[in-house]
């Protein structure tokens, strides 16, 4: 199989007052897998429904290889793609349901028969041919799904969160097949999701949407380390916000000067951007801060510690030293030195540790 | 212990059941068994062997055909109407044709042939009106009733197909169209055998709903079309001879066995087509 380039260029698709997509312009390279990350509502599905032909674009045009697709039907398009869930059918076998294109297109019963069982076998299903969809667990039915996704060796691949109905074991273990697959084959991928931990470890490239438009779009090294606005900042990750003083390029944050990464603001007082794993805490009976919570995380530990004047700073600690670091413990933080990023004060007063819901 | 007074509590959970189904099933059941073999006081074959031959044989063909036909034709009227209301995005009108449906499924006898007559009948309102009788319009007769009996099978189709529709996800249809299916690809390899179970046992109820029917078809057409049910009610009245009660009770019988075959068709057919379920 060989990837294709995919381009969307100033795609626009309204529902009603809703605006899914607002100018989306974006170059998937061939042979890439790239993840389209975004919360619910920014139309990172409807961005993918318009490439598979479900949904038309008010505006813009979706070409692969060159080739404008925008208007071509759904059944015509060399994309196979993977659904959520509950999309194999139900009154077909395994081996029939990955086999169906082939019958539509009328190839003979033996010769895909054979394509079906191989690519069963490709996915490490190779017994489950004869059994229907209701006999095979969530994690089968989805390897299922992408084989038949798979059958017509399409150039590019959709995935439209095909994990999020599975456990969390499941999901580890289906999405490094799924990156080990498409690798092998070297489609070009496109994968939705709302699971930064999994757009993260999987995509080449991860594209992060909001309302609409794209924020960001960068290798997951660079969109963690180095996002591009405060929402990548929030998104991808948790960070903490806290008050500086900028001074030239560098900036004083928790009695730390430490240097700018990038530009620095205009305006003196600053938001400091920085994530749990930077923040340096020790028990000290002397230190100005108070563990309040502390969530266990296996390898980690997540603290929020409140300090002295007030402000709130999440910080990552090794699982095994969590016990260290029960709620009241009193604690002294710092960062680590390294080049911070810094973004204008969005409200005197208001920077904190961005809230976590399974922190809180 | 336990396990065995739970189950014994539980076998006579089902004994009001058990004896709900004695009495009004199998008491009748050997009633009419009774009748059908007996003929002046001696076990005889007679009645049976009369009741399948001549004018009663007419009527119970006559009966047969009719209930295919609205079985067939109201199976497939059902479906497509229930499947535009279930792809109607106005939900009032979904509603609307629910309510209408569960009424007029509901709407039989006496009073649902009047409104016929009154409507469509050689004097009716539309027959007077349009001057239907000119063209040789006529409700009275083998095609009248079957559209007669439509008027209620349709919504009876609409009420047991609609939530077997409602479960056709919209992923089927893209999966389908994603792997190069046109529409009736879809409906040819996936959406009609995911229905057939659905749309069988819809088919099956319409034929017996129109097989038994019987006050409409008496009220209507009396002894014009031939049917089963009014041969066994002129045989227990004495309406036409006297003393073929018994024949009657073969004729209920024939009911039964003919019942009896529609399923033997029905159930593998619906065990097949549903294989996919187990």
């Amino acid at each position: 199989m060989n990837g294709a380039r995919v381009e969307f260029r100033g795609l626009r698709r309204r529902f009603g007052s809703t605006v899914a997509l607002d100018g989306l312009d974006l170059t998937v390279e061939p042979g890439e897998l790239l993840a389209l990350l975004g919360p619910s509502g920014c139309g990172k599905t409807t961005a993918l429904r318009c490439l598979a032909g479900f949904e038309h674009p008010d505006e813009g045009e979706i070409l692969v290889d060159g080739a404008d697709i925008t208007r071509v039907p759904a059944n015509r398009r060399d994309a196979g793609m993977v659904f959520q869930s509950y999309s194999l059918f139900p009154n077909l076998n395994a081996r029939d349901n990955v086999s169906f294109g082939m019958r539509v297109r009328k190839v003979p019963a033996a010769k895909r028969h054979a394509r079906a069982q191989e690519l069963l076998e490709l996915v490490g299903l190779p017994s489950v041919g004869d059994r229907y969809p209701h006999q095979l667990s969530g994690g089968q039915q989805q390897r299922v799904a992408l084989a038949r996704a798979l059958a017509l060796e399409p150039r590019v691949l959709l995935l439209d969160e095909p994990l999020s109905a599975l456990d969390a074991k499941v999901r580890v273990t289906l999405r490094e097949e799924i990156r080990r697959l498409q690798l092998s084959l070297g489609i070009t991928t496109i994968f939705v999701t709302h699971d930064q931990e999994e757009a993260l470890s999987m995509a080449d490239r991860v594209a992060v949407l909001r309302d609409g438009r794209l924020e960001q779009v960068a290798d997951p090294a660079t969109l963690y380390d180095r996002p591009a606005t405060p929402f990548v900042a929030e998104f991808v990750g948790a960070m903490n916000h806290l008050p500086g003083l900028v001074s030239g390029d560098r900036v004083t944050v928790l009695g730390q000067t430490l240097p700018v990464e990038g530009r620095a603001p205009a305006t003196a007082e600053a938001d400091v951007l920085v994530r749990p794993e930077a923040v340096l805490v020790t028990p000290d009976s002397e230190g100005d801060g108070i563990v309040m919570v502390s969530s266990f995380r296996g390898s980690t530990a997540r603290l929020r510690v409140r300090l002295g004047d007030g402000t709130e700073v999440l910080a990552d600690v090794p699982g095994h030293d969590s016990a260290r670091f029960a709620p009241g413990t009193a604690v002294r933080v710092g960062l680590v030195e390294r080049p911070v990023l810094v973004s204008a004060r969005s409200e005197p007063g208001a920077a904190a540790a961005v809230p976590e819901p399974d922190v809180v | 212990m336990r396990d065995s007074r739970t189950g014994s509590k539980s076998r006579w959970a089902a004994a009001p059941l058990l004896a709900f189904v004695v009495i009004v099933f199998g008491v009748p059941m050997l009633v009419l068994l009774g009748g059908t073999f007996t003929k002046e006081g001696t076990f005889s074959t007679a009645n049976l062997t009369e009741s399948l031959q001549g004018a009663y044989l007419t009527a119970l063909l006559g009966s047969v055909k009719i209930s295919a036909l609205v079985a067939v034709l109201g199976a497939v009227l059902g479906t497509f109407l229930a499947q535009a209301v279930v792809t109607s995005r106005f939900r009032a009108l979904r509603e609307a044709v629910l309510t209408a449906s569960g009424v007029l499924a509901n709407f039989g006898g006496v009073p649902l042939a009047f409104a016929w007559i009154a409507t469509l009948g050689n004097s009716g309102v539309v027959t007077t009106t349009l001057g239907l009788g000119d063209y040789g319009w006529s409700l009275y007769n083998f095609w009248g009733l079957t559209l007669v009996y439509l008027y209620f099978s349709i919504p009876l189709q609409v009420l047991t197909v609609v939530p077997a529709l409602d479960g056709l996800r919209p992923q089927w249809r893209e999966a389908a169209q994603n792997n190069g299916a046109s529409t009736w690809q879809f409906w040819r390899y996936v959406g009609i055998p995911v229905l057939t179970p659905a749309l069988l046992g819809g088919a099956v109820l319409l034929f017996g709903g129109a097989f038994s029917a019987y006050a409409t078809a008496q009220a209507m057409v009396g002894s014009t079309v031939p049917l089963v049910t009014l041969k066994i009610a002129d045989a227990l009245t004495g309406n036409v001879l006297i003393g073929h009660e018994n024949v009657a009770l073969a004729l209920s019988l024939d009911m039964i066995v003919v019942a009896g075959l529609v399923m033997a068709v029905y159930l593998p057919l619906q065990r097949r087509s549903a294989r996919w379920l187990r």
